[in-house]
């Protein structure tokens, strides 16, 4: 069954009784459980946005994997290690939790591997430089934080609990992040130059890990109704910018937006223009490292097969034994 | 070896974890694996990286059985119906500063 294109229903049209029960029951605050009825297209939103998350945590440990080997220092190694391995915690927590709305984690791994599936824009730009694992923990994680704080309090039990446990964790990579930025900053001349390039290539695909403007993103009336999303998109967006500007300041680091001033009356910091083609076209899969991510990660799941294999002959020849 | 092998095709268990002070084992999440001792080492790796557990149960997930959330009025009536056993249900006199 081909659960990705179902014709769209309305969902009043699937049962207007039991629709008034669940919008009832989110009005009261109230999170929806896998057993519970729920109209399809939420279940439907619910697989499409949980298994995105769950790909852009699997291909997101690929840029800074590419820099493992070339860490500065022990410390750098150990951390930057723990940081990726966390990501593939985090991919298994959120596949675990789309699989209680129904769907094989298989399937959806096969529909990453098959490069059907969508993942974070973010993770189709290349790392160059030591500084770019800075800028990653520091303004990927730093956007992810801002995402996922909130969608801990979402309708769905499972996804709920799944971003709760994923918050925990990745205050640690933020600041691991942050940490790497501001020794660079605090450097000699080309140390600051690789802080700061890193920081102008990496700004505006952060602000862009929020997805479309508000009016351009469809989905967002529904999503903010059956309380999937607590906030829009752009709304998220300014948060983040509010609190990473002055973050860049503390470290002497520019901002690459000329368009950037804060606004005393709304205590916002007002930004530019985003280049949303550069989204789209990323999205579409004409990213700078799109192919590259998925031929790593394709390698990397044959080359694995063996470990599979050797797991289940172990348990094969366990259970082989205990029966005798 | 296998062609098929797929660790999704591997039976789900439902991890359990009691962290350290004496709490109660609570849901963490689920894990696939071939049998019950990859079950524990997977849900290790992947529910206790920074101390949260000194126990970790795992539990085959068909095994388990779930009241129904359609019968959940009925099922858990007799015990929304007794005010009474709550400390609220009942009066202290005025006078009483601390209970």
């Amino acid at each position: 069954m081909d659960r990705t294109r179902a014709p769209q229903q309305d969902p009043a049209a699937e049962n207007p009784e039991k629709l008034a029960e669940f919008e009832a029951r989110l009005g009261r605050g109230e999170t929806i459980e896998p057993k519970d009825w729920m109209p399809e297209r939420y279940r439907k939103q619910l697989v499409r946005m949980m298994s995105q998350h769950a790909h852009s945590e699997v291909v997101g440990m690929l840029p800074e994997g590419n820099w493992i080997t070339r860490a500065p220092s022990l410390r750098r190694k150990l951390t930057l290690l723990a940081k990726v391995q966390d990501e593939a915690g985090h991919g298994l927590y959120i596949y675990c939790g789309t699989e209680t709305l129904g769907v094989d984690r298989s399937e959806l791994i096969g529909q990453l591997l098959a490069g059907k599936a969508k993942y974070s824009s973010i993770f189709n730009y290349p790392t160059l430089t030591w500084a770019d694992m800075g800028a990653i923990g520091w303004l990927v994680d730093g956007a992810a934080i801002v995402n996922q704080t909130v969608l801990a309090k979402t309708s769905y039990g499972p996804y709920a609990r799944a971003m709760i446990r994923i918050c925990k964790e990745e205050n640690f990579h933020k600041r691991q992040g942050y940490e790497i930025m501001s020794t660079l900053a605090a450097g000699t001349p080309a140390q600051q130059r690789m802080a700061q390039d890193a920081l102008n290539r990496w700004w505006w695909p952060s602000l862009m890990m929020f997805g479309p403007s508000d009016k351009d993103s469809p989905n967002t009336g529904e999503l903010l109704r059956w309380r999937v999303k607590r906030f829009s998109n752009d709304e998220l967006r300014r948060r983040f910018v509010n609190l990473t500007v002055p973050q860049a300041k503390a470290i002497g680091l520019r901002i690459p937006d000329p368009d950037l001033k804060y606004n005393a009356a709304t205590k916002d910091w007002e930004f530019g223009a985003i280049d949303w083609e550069e989204f789209f076209q990323v999205i579409k899969g004409n990213g700078p490292c799109n192919a590259e991510r998925l031929a790593a990660r394709r390698d990397a799941h044959e080359q694995g097969a063996w470990v599979r294999a050797a797991a289940e002959a172990y348990a094969a020849r366990h259970s082989a034994r205990s029966a005798a | 070896m296998s062609e098929v092998s797929s660790s999704s095709q591997w039976p789900l268990w439902e991890v359990f974890t009691q962290p350290p002070g004496g709490g109660p084992h609570e849901h963490a999440g689920s894990v696939h694996a071939p049998d019950a001792e990859l079950a524990l080492q997977n849900a290790r790796d992947t529910y206790t990286r920074r101390g949260e557990a000194v126990s970790i149960w795992v539990v085959p997930s068909d095994a388990i059985v779930a009241s129904s959330p359609g019968d959940a009025g009925p099922f858990f009536e007799p015990g929304n119906e007794k005010p009474y056993r709550h400390p609220q249900f009942y009066k202290v006199p005025r006078g009483v500063k601390v209970f």
